[in-house]
């Protein structure tokens, strides 16, 4: 419950903002604008930064990722190329096992080979990367199967040759067929598919920021992998060919919490530093990916507030010069007032509850007409954007969601109502001011 | 008893470059309670002055003003506007309502700053249209009303907080004499119910119907004469 004075002096601001319901209107115009522009702003970049976690998180916050790296072409030529033609590079078992009897806490080690391949399906053919690794990657990477299943250790012992598909690999080979059963090529081995997985999605990995998608990948045991492949890879992909030795491409640390992410992430590099005399090794932390995202974020965050806060300021000027007008053309009643017994302090508030409402009710108005232009800028942002010919597709595909957070609700909402006491306290400062004896001789 | 006492005021105002006017010159006045009193004189003699000293909008440079046993020369613009809210009630000549409200909503402003509740506020604003006659009116706005109903509307407002004085500038000044002479005769109705009205007027018959006249000129208190 208001006290009298509260509800009183409310009733009294709104009745005579009412009197002039088009200035009013008018005035509170520059509030809502400023709101709108702050709502608008934060939700779109809200929108960006969740879509761009997403993509961190699909890594897993919890995990750390070790990637075996391709030195140079001109180190290879020089030293290596002589003598087997084939380079010989990246993470080895010994490296995996090290780091399971090192790193306290990792719960899974995911060791994994990647390779570059054709796969074929009678006459459709098409290139994917397959994935050599153990049954428990999934978990480690949330996978989830859309039909048939994953990988189990049964496979791995068996050295079995099958295999799980990403989803556009199934796409692209079988688009009728039910793929589950089906027997498919890959490279020169035959592969009996087992599972299909739902769609993932485009994932930023690598340590050029390469982006990766999950849904050209296909899933085999790794034992099937070094089985088949052997140690010499051969990629005919870029015109001539290249041989290359790598026993593993990757190897995924679980660990139980993100408390313990950054202690193993030392360890990791010391071990990876004291065993590999060359760079061959990169270290992918998600989590400091994500904070990272988070200290970017903020960025926007106050570049875009400072902007939409001139548009405040702005507004805020037009309200103070509206009731700089109102107290002058209300000289006379402000004198009444004094003699039938107002203070100063009645005469500031009534004043101030009148900007204050103009400026409350332009924030609230501005929320919802921010929030509904945060859903048309991404899409207006598209549109352009593919007119022109400009933005990449990943630049786009992050762009196409926009988030009203509470917090930038509060913000606005906090914002506009202080804008309405700075842009008030001067007028009602003036206006209580007055000698009450001119004030009344004022025509 | 005394009901409003200004002994030895003074009243200089300041006009800037050390130049000094002498509005009012040690007067010194007793009001009685129940009173009907008339201040008279010529424009610029000081009775605006001694009005606004009287109804506490302004203070004085020097002396006392006792007003209802208190000294109120030296309060602090807070205080001062408490007891305008409390114990005085004004007249003005160009009846001085807030137009975008209706006549119960002005003869209600002084109640809203003494923190009256809105209920009550309605009650006590009804009760006093009725007794200044405005009867159905009383919901118009001031441009709806005549001048006698706007005036009336100013004296129901004066007598909203139960004042101690009610205090009229040249209440019938903007009236043809007619509805002027109505006026007068609420006052002279509230002087006989025992209020105490101070008129301040130029016009002689305005004069004659009050208890005492001040005559002012030249910023002195020329006769205090009963009649």
């Amino acid at each position: 419950m208001l006290s009298f004075k509260t509800t009183e002096t409310l009733r009294l601001g709104i009745e005579s903002l009412l009197l002039h319901p088009g200035r009013s209107v008018l005035t509170m115009l520059g509030i809502l604008f400023g709101v709108c522009a702050v709502i608008a702003t934060l939700s779109v970049v809200e929108g960006i930064s969740h879509k761009m976690q997403e993509e961190v998180l699909k890594m897993g916050a919890t995990n750390i990722i070790v990637q075996a790296v391709r030195p140079p072409e001109s180190q290879t030529t020089t030293s290596a190329a002589a003598a087997s033609d084939a380079l010989a590079y990246g993470l080895t078992y010994d490296d995996a096992e090290r780091i399971q009897s090192s790193v306290k806490g990792a719960e899974v080690i995911v060791p994994a080979r990647k390779i570059p391949a054709m796969a074929r399906y009678y006459t459709r053919r098409t290139r994917v990367e397959v994935f050599g690794t153990v049954p428990w990657y999934n978990e480690t990477y949330g996978i989830q199967v859309a039909s048939g299943r994953w990988l189990t250790p049964t496979d791995l012992h068996k050295t079995d040759n099958v295999c799980v598909l990403g989803a556009s690999v199934a796409g692209a080979l079988m688009p009728r067929e039910e793929p589950v059963g089906q027997t498919l090529w890959l490279g020169e081995y035959a592969y009996k598919v087992v599972g299909v997985l739902k769609a993932r999605g485009m994932g930023s990995g690598g340590k050029a920021g390469k982006t990766q998608d999950y849904d050209r990948a296909v899933y085999i045991p790794l034992t099937a992998a070094s089985r088949r492949w052997g140690q010499v890879l051969t990629d005919r992909s870029a015109g001539g060919h290249s041989h290359e030795i790598c026993e593993l491409h990757e190897i995924t640390v679980k660990l139980a919490s993100a408390q313990q992410v950054h202690p193993a992430e030392r360890i990791i590099t010391h071990l990876l530093e004291k065993f590999h005399t060359a760079p061959d090794w990169y270290v992918l932390v998600p989590l400091e990916r994500l904070e990272a995202l988070e200290r970017t974020k903020w960025l926007f965050v106050v570049l875009g507030v400072s902007i939409a806060a001139i548009s405040l300021l702005v507004g805020g000027i037009g309200i103070m010069n509206i009731m700089l007008a109102s107290v002058t053309e209300r000289t006379r009643e402000i004198g009444i007032r004094r003699a039938m017994g107002a203070k100063r302090r009645d005469v500031v508030e009534q004043f101030l509850v009148e900007t204050v409402v103009l400026s409350t009710l332009g924030g609230l108005a501005g929320v919802p007409i921010g929030a509904g232009l945060a859903t048309v800028i991404p899409w207006g942002l598209t549109r352009v954007a593919t007119t022109l010919g400009i933005g990449g597709e990943a630049a786009l595909s992050s762009l196409s969601q926009t988030i009203v957070t509470p917090g930038a609700v509060i913000l606005a909402l906090g914002t506009s109502v202080l804008v309405g006491v700075v842009s008030g306290v001067y007028p009602a400062y003036r206006a209580s001011m007055m000698d009450p004896i001119r004030a009344l001789r004022h025509e | 008893m005394s009901l409003a006492q200004l002994i030895n005021l003074r009243k200089v105002y300041q006009m800037g470059a050390g130049v000094e006017v002498v509005a009012l010159q040690d007067i010194s006045l007793t009001i009685e309670a129940g009173q009907y009193t008339a201040i008279m004189g010529p424009s610029g003699s000081g009775k605006s002055t001694i009005l606004n000293l009287i109804g506490c909008l302004d203070r004085p440079t020097s002396g006392q003003y006792i007003l209802g046993g208190e000294d109120v020369s030296r309060l602090s613009d807070g205080e001062l506007s408490e007891v305008r809210g409390r114990r005085i009630g004004f007249v003005f000549q160009s009846f001085n309502l807030i137009p975008q409200l209706t006549a119960l909503d002005n003869i209600e402003v002084p109640l809203f700053y003494q923190r009256i509740h809105r209920r009550q506020r309605r009650h006590r604003s009804l009760e006093l249209a009725e007794q200044v006659g405005l009867g159905a009116r009383a919901r118009h706005k001031p441009m709806e009303l005549s001048g006698g109903e706007q005036q009336r509307v100013a004296i129901a407002r004066a007598m909203a907080n139960d004042p101690l004085i009610i205090l009229a500038d040249e209440p019938t000044g903007n009236l043809d004499s007619r509805t002027g002479q109505e006026i007068l005769a609420i006052f002279g109705d509230l002087a006989a119910r025992g209020r105490t009205v101070i008129v301040v007027t130029h016009d002689e018959s305005v004069g004659r119907r009050t208890h005492c006249i001040i005559r002012v000129a030249d910023g002195k208190v020329v006769s205090q004469t009963a009649n």
